[in-house]
């Protein structure tokens, strides 16, 4: 009896060992699932990337407009949570200050330190989240896109303490019932306990249309966002920032990304 | 010999009873928890680490100071340790085991946990962590048993786990430095993201881990008749004293850099450790708290007499592990989160139910430690052919 059980257990944990092992060679043989199938509308580039011009944010729009960010969080189902603590966003608004820690000269105009400016995720080509996740289910796409599978995430929130930006949110709560706006149909709402974020609306670039901030910005108009493919020189993005100074969040930290902000002279005396 | 841990004393009974109902509490926290999410933790968007990721940090440095007793054992053969190694090993696997629940109760989706096998990420830290945890675990599971089995045999160790005792000697420095590399390797933490992290990590667990042995040992010949041996004790003592101003030279090393660089993000963590940053000063009585600790700890192992003391020398390693679980337990990890990558402050402070399931993970760690010495102290007792249990 005893020694049979001994046989037992001592079976079952090289097979579990074995199974265990098999894991290993899996991660070290790396992953390349093709996880895109592509429509003929959508629209495709080498690397997604956008770039924001401040000035234009700030005189095109009306006084206080945040119309991007409305469309961009009733358009992904996001939650108002209503505290600091919990908050979920996507697209949201920070001083200069913030947005460019370390960057202040202390002397700029008063007025210029109170002006928003937009924030969200920069889909880095060297994304530390997507490089930290345990499970690949914060991944970059072909298309530079940083993606999160809400199904495989297990709410680890290395990525969070990863992403040099603050822009991960945490479902500390169960989300649905925080869901302020019209539930759109089209986007999956989230579960408690995932994280998510921006994800430049590939659901949208898929059916051949641009992301729902840009959109909304175009409305109003103002023509401060302008997304495009950062690898074609010929691209809308590339020919704007060619002809601007523009500048992008925490460079020095190599994560290279896709979010530039142009920053045009301004009068504010 | 696995019925030995259901027979004991009254005292011992009690005991496990006492961590039963402590895991019971954190169990029902954690049903909590589990059902209304991670908003009864008081992690935010801003800290989203907190005391559960502290407590696996410090507790996989437990884990890993096993080696300080199995290496000079078996490669300087300093045979003193002979009779305390299966209480470092066995040590050592408790903490994994509340390492690895630690991580297990901060999960937002811990239904999924086994995501991190079915689809694992050789770029993750972490997957490499839980890896080396879990054959770490095995390793001192299987050494410990046999070399147990082999005393009460009366026999030699079996020749199949010489080779598992060396592979766990590196392996043991292995687990801590990968659990330093979740941190040190992120761009966005500047208070984590120094060289020196892994170091201090192996300077603090090669203290915190002894200063606990050495209390574990004193309990041990306080109420079984098996006595670790005044040498054994002796030398943890010193090793302990080493260990312990390296891991205060090491973190001076991060003041100095911060401080004579002059450069802000280095010098926010700190700042916001030990005086305060922007009128926020939620971890400084803490702080100063270690300070003291250290220092008493410290004064205490320095000199000869104190340190030779059974009591005193006690009281120096309770100080020991208790700075040290500031240190690394607390506030390591959350001041990596303050400022956030914006230069903003939001502070953490964990809530009743976070701080229930954290006593509870210790307590179901305590209690397989519990029963683990319980078998290890009455084969012992059986093996040096004395008479049963004193308080039998």
């Amino acid at each position: 009896m005893e020694a049979s059980r001994r046989k037992f257990l001592r079976i079952g944990g090289a097979c579990a060992l074995g199974l265990g092992a098999l894991g290993i060679s899996d991660a070290l043989a790396g992953s390349s699932e093709e996880r895109e199938t592509k429509r003929a509308e959508a629209l495709s580039a080498a690397r997604w990337g956008m770039a924001i011009d401040m000035k234009k944010c700030w005189e095109n729009g009306k006084p206080g407009c945040i119309e991007c960010i409305l469309a961009c969080h009733a358009c992904h189902n996001v939650p108002d949570i209503g505290n600091r603590k919990e908050e979920i966003k996507w697209l949201w608004t920070e001083k200069y200050e913030n947005a460019f820690p370390g960057q202040l000269s202390g002397l700029e105009p008063p007025a210029f330190r109170e002006r928003p400016f937009l924030v969200l995720c920069n889909h880095c080509a060297n994304a530390p989240c997507a490089r930290v996740c345990p499970t690949r289910a914060t991944f970059k796409r072909a298309d530079g896109i940083t993606m999160i599978d809400y199904h495989r995430c297990i709410g680890c929130r290395y990525c969070m303490a990863a992403c040099p930006y603050g822009a991960r949110s945490f479902n500390f709560k169960e989300p649905r019932e925080h869901i302020k706006t019209e539930l759109n149909r089209a986007f999956p709402t989230r579960e408690r306990g995932v994280v998510e974020n921006c994800n430049f609306c590939e659901e949208r670039l898929g059916a051949g249309k641009v992301p729902a901030c840009v959109e909304a910005c175009e409305k109003q108009n103002c023509g401060a966002m302008v997304f495009g493919d950062l690898e074609d020189p010929g691209s809308k993005v590339r020919k704007l920032l060619a002809a601007h100074f523009s500048i992008r969040r925490k460079p020095e930290l190599g994560t290279e990304p896709g979010v530039y902000y142009i920053i045009q002279g301004a009068h504010y005396a | 010999m696995l019925d030995r841990a259901l027979t004991g004393s009254s005292m011992y009974y009690k005991l496990l009873g006492v961590l039963l109902i402590l895991a019971a509490m954190g169990l029902a926290a954690f049903c909590i928890q589990y059902s209304r999410g991670l908003t009864v933790t008081g992690m935010s968007r801003d800290v989203s680490w907190g005391i559960y990721i502290a407590q696996f940090t410090f507790l996989v440095g437990i884990a890993a100071s096993a080696v300080v007793v199995v290496l000079p054992l078996y490669i300087h053969n300093m045979k003193e340790f002979g009779k305390i190694t299966v209480l470092a090993e066995f040590l050592a696997a408790a903490s994994v085991v509340m390492s690895l629940l630690f991580v297990f109760v901060d999960l937002g989706k811990p239904s999924r946990i086994l995501n991190i096998i079915l689809y694992p990420s050789a770029g993750s830290i972490l997957f490499w962590d839980v890896v080396a945890l879990s054959g770490y675990l095995l390793l001192n599971l299987v050494i410990g048993w046999n070399t147990l089995e082999a005393e009460r045999r009366g026999t030699a160790l079996p020749r199949w786990v010489t080779p598992l005792i060396y592979i766990s000697i590196p392996w043991a420095v292995s687990i801590h430095t990968v659990t330093a590399f979740i941190y040190a390797g992120l761009p966005a933490r500047q208070y984590w993201l120094s060289a020196i992290l892994a170091a201090r990590f192996l300077a603090s667990a090669f203290c915190s881990g002894p200063a606990l042995l050495i209390v574990l040992c004193w309990l041990v010949k306080k109420h079984s008749r098996f006595d670790p041996g005044k040498d054994a004790i002796g030398k943890l003592a010193i090793i302990m004293t080493y260990a312990m101003l390296t891991s205060l030279f090491f973190l001076g090393l991060e003041f100095f850099t911060a401080f004579y660089s002059g450069i802000p993000s280095h010098m926010e963590a700190l700042k916001y450790l030990f005086i305060g940053l922007n009128g926020h000063s939620g971890l400084v009585t803490l702080s100063w708290l270690f300070v003291a600790l250290a220092a008493a700890a410290v004064v205490l192992l320095l000199s000869p007499n104190t340190r030779k003391n059974e009591g005193m020398l006690a009281a120096a390693a309770g100080c020991v592990f208790a700075s040290m679980w500031i240190e690394k337990g607390v506030t390591l990890v959350v001041a990596g989160f303050i400022p956030n990558p914006l230069g903003k402050i939001f502070e953490y402070a964990p809530t009743f139910p976070e701080l229930t399931i954290a006593l509870g993970v210790w307590a179901v760690g305590f209690f397989i430690l519990a029963a683990l010495y319980r078998i290890a102290v009455s084969v012992k007792v059986e093996a040096a052919g004395q008479a049963v249990f004193r308080i039998d």
